[in-house]
């Protein structure tokens, strides 16, 4: 049964991606359906699994650690398996009929979009650590790929930009672990942090892992290394856009949290861990402030990840030198705020994608009258905005509860003013656009209908995002499947 | 016992269902959309209903799940939940027959009447909620669901009214968040308990507790419009007739207070808050803004402006009610929750029938009006008397058990408190009822005429059965039911026997 879930996962992605490469944007689209089936069949059955028998070490190929590629499935992993096909597949649908079929380079998304999927997958149950470089990897290139799609200038400057960043941060990511490689002569994991511990001088790997945190942070978007995110966020095609924040930067944000989890008490030191904080902090009252001045909806909304994006970082200092109840009260925080932020960006970008095509520009002030004339669009922008805004009964509010109570429960109240300040400024640049859109001007309605399917495909993200609020115990009590230690 | 668990949830999902049916229907349905929000009005009424003739057999109706790990969602029918639910049913019902008929043939129906459900919605969460939590969830989610409504009529002056209120009240959640998890960090998850929850916790602990009362108070201060906290309200007045009244009588201002009752009573514990010593600087508070609410009422020269800071001064009652150390006094409090609601609809009613019918907007302009729209008028009056505490209405009784109550744990103070807001009720009311009564008639120039009645008969019928409602509970105060009687029987489990 594994065998089959796991060439399932890994190797639909591929093999839809080569495929489609041959066919024309109709065709992939077709076959991209098939496909998200298949991934939706695939994830479902790989929870029930581990539901049943608990998590797993998995060789592919039959091929055992050190040599072979180690892949773990574990709650976690499901957790973001799911997460994946439901966002990637509500993306995929809306991209299906939001990009016109009869330009010629729309050919190059399906291919694209599958080699992105396909390295979300191999990160999320990546065991090793140059595997999960790969996946990574395979995930920048598929990014900045649909970044350009499209080829106007502009796209192209941003892709480029975001290029340069993501080739810069592997560099400093595969420096790291090269270090690790030359100490201990393995890559995976588990055997890595199991080492570390054993180690008289943990200290001595610092430099490996800053370098590995340095170069995660710049692929995340952390503050001040968030320059790359919002041209290239804010230019892509909305779908792209919606899979970029949704999806994207979370991946290298995964494996920074895994390698501190597994890693960071031993090696790293408070201050490191309360410098990383500060960084999200930072991010989050920058990237704030600048969203609230953009005058194009989708720099907004593109400013606004990097807000988001800092809250993540609050991780490091709230699971360093905390009991074992805080750590985890922070991690499933953490864990709420990926998937939130995850539905509702998505739907966010998906819906101003509509609001654009709409109104037919991209600037904050047209949106008058839109409240009037295109009140499901701007329901979907809406019910997304509460989220990100953390406001109840919602997903980031549940996220924010969780991170509230570890900073208080850990005595870093410095940390409390960062998450209750930073909902108010989201609510700033958030009403601004709730604002905007609910003056009235003139009676005439001179907007365009956008094909339904569209709103409906923002709105339910956004509604998951909502209802993640009112059912975050379930959602988390998969990551809390059980793990069975086989190695 | 099933019956329990659902009577709460279904009372909440009338409405909640009622919005998204609302929101999916074409704006030109409107018909459809009126009877759909009538029928859900009348169930909740009915649900309502039932749910507090189990509350008196002291069934348990509620339930409880964990939402996330460490914290549950709770809703619980106690006596001071269906209170609050009662008011808001059936003020509910009838705003919105009130509001049908006060936008017809104006736009953005569809979505005016959607959150409107939504926000009664989120009342009868806050009244039920069976924790701070909770309350917590549906107290923002009342901020997010008011919002389209105050900015109804999409104008720059309506967007900056909007602006103003998003933050403040955002402000406010924020403090109530802090308030909370500070809580939390000491104590825990705490349902709200008759008696309260937090006597029992270590003595060293009670300077944080203090300063966490601040906060929570400070939070939903923001919303019962207390002095410095009240900016908001009167710009809010630019919002539709119906907004207004749901604003004040109904939904927001009365969440505020509603909240400082339960954190009071059910939270800390009258006795208890009494021992912390929080009580009398929250009494003073009320007392400064009653007295300031009615001052700044007397200089306004816009009607609706001169009702908003009537409000400000009213519900401050409440507070004052709830400040008051002993059981008369907190009955005094717990009964204004419903009389000022009943009055102050009743004001807000028939100063949307002036504007609506005869273009009324200021005070000078309401000269004669009495004559042209007798009934508006007379409900009018009746509301005013009740708001000066002219017995036997129901001011008066609200009144005459704050003075006792104060009286019976000697802070005199209060007498003269109340002496004074009376005399100034009197005098920003009286001139408006004169000119209503005794002044030859204004030149309205924006008329308009419905039929044989003085206005359109669904914007008449409900100001006549509030300002009627005025009346009898305060003729039969005594009898069972009777908000008096309710507000003894929450006293009575709210004190340590």
């Amino acid at each position: 049964m594994s065998n089959w879930l796991m060439a399932g996962l890994l190797f639909t992605p591929l093999a839809l991606a080569t495929t489609s490469l041959l066919l024309n944007f109709r065709q992939g689209r077709a076959l991209a359906w098939l496909g998200m089936v298949l991934q939706l069949l695939v994830s479902v059955g790989l929870r029930g699994l581990v539901k049943q028998e608990g998590g797993f070490y998995y060789s592919l190929a039959g091929w055992d650690a050190p040599l072979g590629i180690e892949l773990r499935v574990d709650g976690l992993a499901v957790t973001f398996l799911l997460l994946t096909t439901l966002v990637a597949s509500g993306c995929g649908i809306h991209a299906g009929i939001y990009l016109k079929p009869d330009k010629p380079w729309q050919r190059y998304f399906w291919p694209l979009y599958w080699f992105l999927w396909a390295g979300l997958n191999t990160v999320w149950i990546g065991g090793d650590l140059f595997n999960l470089y790969v996946g990574l990897e395979l995930i920048s290139l598929a990014a900045v790929g649909l970044v350009a799609l499209g080829g106007q200038a502009e796209a192209l400057r941003a892709a480029l930009r975001y290029l340069l960043a993501a080739l810069l941060g592997s560099m400093a990511y595969l420096l790291g672990v090269a270090l690790i490689y030359g100490q201990f002569g393995t890559l995976s994991l588990a055997e890595v942090a199991h080492q570390v511990r054993l180690m008289d001088q943990a200290e001595l790997m610092r430099p490996a892992l800053v370098l590995m945190l340095v170069g995660l942070a710049l692929k995340t978007a952390l503050f001040p290394l968030h320059g790359w995110l919002p041209p290239a966020h804010g230019i892509a095609k909305s779908p792209v856009s919606a899979l970029l924040s949704a999806l994207v930067v979370k991946a290298s944000f995964y494996i920074a949290a895994r390698i501190w989890l597994e890693a960071g008490e031993v090696v790293a030191t408070q201050w490191m861990a309360q410098l990383i904080g500060a960084l999200g902090a930072a991010a989050v009252i920058w990237g704030s402030w600048l969203a609230w001045c953009q005058p194009r909806l989708k720099q907004v909304v593109a400013y606004s990840s990097v807000a988001q994006i800092g809250y993540l970082f609050l991780l490091f200092p709230l699971t360093f030198g905390v009991d074992a109840s805080t750590s985890l009260q922070a991690q499933q925080g953490i864990t709420l705020q990926v998937i939130s932020h995850a539905l509702a960006k998505s739907a966010m970008f998906l819906a101003a994608g509509n609001l654009i095509l709409a109104v037919g520009n991209n600037r904050v002030d047209a949106l008058a009258g839109v409240s009037h004339f295109l009140p499901f669009s701007l329901f979907s922008f809406g019910l997304a905005g509460v989220s990100l805004m953390g406001l109840p009964p919602s997903g980031g509010f549940a996220a924010k509860w969780m991170l509230l109570q570890a900073s208080m429960a850990s005595g870093q109240w410095w940390w409390i003013l960062v998450l209750v300040g930073g909902g108010l400024l989201s609510a700033a640049y958030v009403f601004r656009i709730y604002r905007a859109s609910f003056l009235e001007r003139d009676e005439k309605d001179h907007f365009y209908h956008p094909d339904r399917r569209l709103e409906v495909v923002a709105m339910l993200l956004a509604v998951a995002s909502l209802g993640l609020g009112l059912a975050g115990s379930q959602v988390l009590s998969v990551m809390a499947l059980p793990f069975e230690e086989v190695q | 016992m099933t019956q329990l668990v659902l009577i709460p949830i279904l009372a909440l999902l009338s409405s909640m269902l009622a919005a998204v049916i609302i929101f999916a229907l074409p704006e030109q349905r409107h018909r459809l959309r009126t009877g759909i929000n009538l029928l859900a009005a009348l169930i909740k009424v009915v649900l309502v209903g039932v749910m507090t003739w189990g509350v008196i057999h002291q069934l348990d109706y509620g339930l409880s799940y964990e939402i996330l790990p460490g914290v549950s969602f709770e809703l619980q029918a106690d006596a001071l939940a269906m209170m609050f639910a009662g008011l808001s049913a059936v003020l509910w019902l009838l705003t919105t027959i009130y509001a049908v008929g006060y936008l017809e043939d104006s736009p953005n129906r569809s979505r005016f009447f959607g959150f409107f459900s939504l926000c009664v919605a989120s009342t009868m969460g806050i009244a039920l909620a069976g924790n701070l939590f909770t309350f917590f969830l549906f107290y923002e989610m009342l901020t997010l669901s008011t919002y389209p409504l105050v900015v109804h009529r999409g104008t720059e002056k309506a967007l900056q009214a909007g602006r103003n209120y998003i933050i403040y009240t955002l402000s406010g959640g924020a403090a109530l968040l802090l308030g909370m998890i500070w809580l939390q960090g000491l104590a825990g998850d705490l349902s709200f308990q008759e008696t309260g929850q937090l006597v029992d916790l270590n003595e060293e602990l009670h300077p944080q507790l203090i300063m966490i009362f601040v906060l929570l108070v400070a939070g939903l201060g923001v919303k019962a419009a207390l002095f410095p906290l009240h900016g908001w309200l009167p710009q809010a007045m630019v919002a539709p007739a119906p907004v207004s009244a749901l604003l004040h009588a109904v939904a927001v201002v009365k969440a505020g207070a509603f909240g400082i009752v339960r954190v009071v009573y059910d939270l800390y514990g009258i006795e208890f808050a009494a021992l912390l010593g929080v009580l009398e600087p929250l009494g003073w508070l009320a007392a400064f803004t009653i007295i300031y609410g009615s001052v700044r009422a007397l200089a306004q020269t816009d009607l609706k402006r001169r009702l908003a800071f009537s409000t400000v001064s009213q519900v401050s009652y409440i507070v004052l009610g709830t400040a008051v150390f002993g059981p008369v006094g907190t009955v005094g409090g717990l009964v204004h929750l419903l009389h000022q609601g009943i009055m102050k609809i009743t004001l807000f009613f028939c100063a949307g029938n002036y504007a609506e019918t005869l273009g009324i907007h200021k005070i000078h302009e309401l000269n004669g009006a009495g004559k042209r729209m007798p009934l508006t008028s007379t409900a009018f009056t009746l509301a005013a008397f009740g708001m000066i505490g002219v017995p036997p209405l129901a001011g008066f009784i609200t009144k005459w058990t704050l003075g006792t109550g104060a009286l019976n744990v000697q802070m005199e103070w209060v007498i003269g408190v109340l002496l004074i807001s009376s005399l100034l009720n009197a005098a920003y009311f009286l001139p408006v009822i004169h000119r209503l009564w005794f002044q030859p008639e204004y030149d309205w120039s924006e008329q308009r005429r419905w039929g044989k009645l003085e206005t359109h008969s669904w914007l008449l019928w409900p100001p006549l059965v509030t300002a009627v409602l005025t009346l009898l509970v305060g003729l039969f105060a005594a009898l069972p039911f009777s908000p008096l009687s309710w507000a003894k029987l929450i006293a009575a489990r709210e004190y340590l026997p």
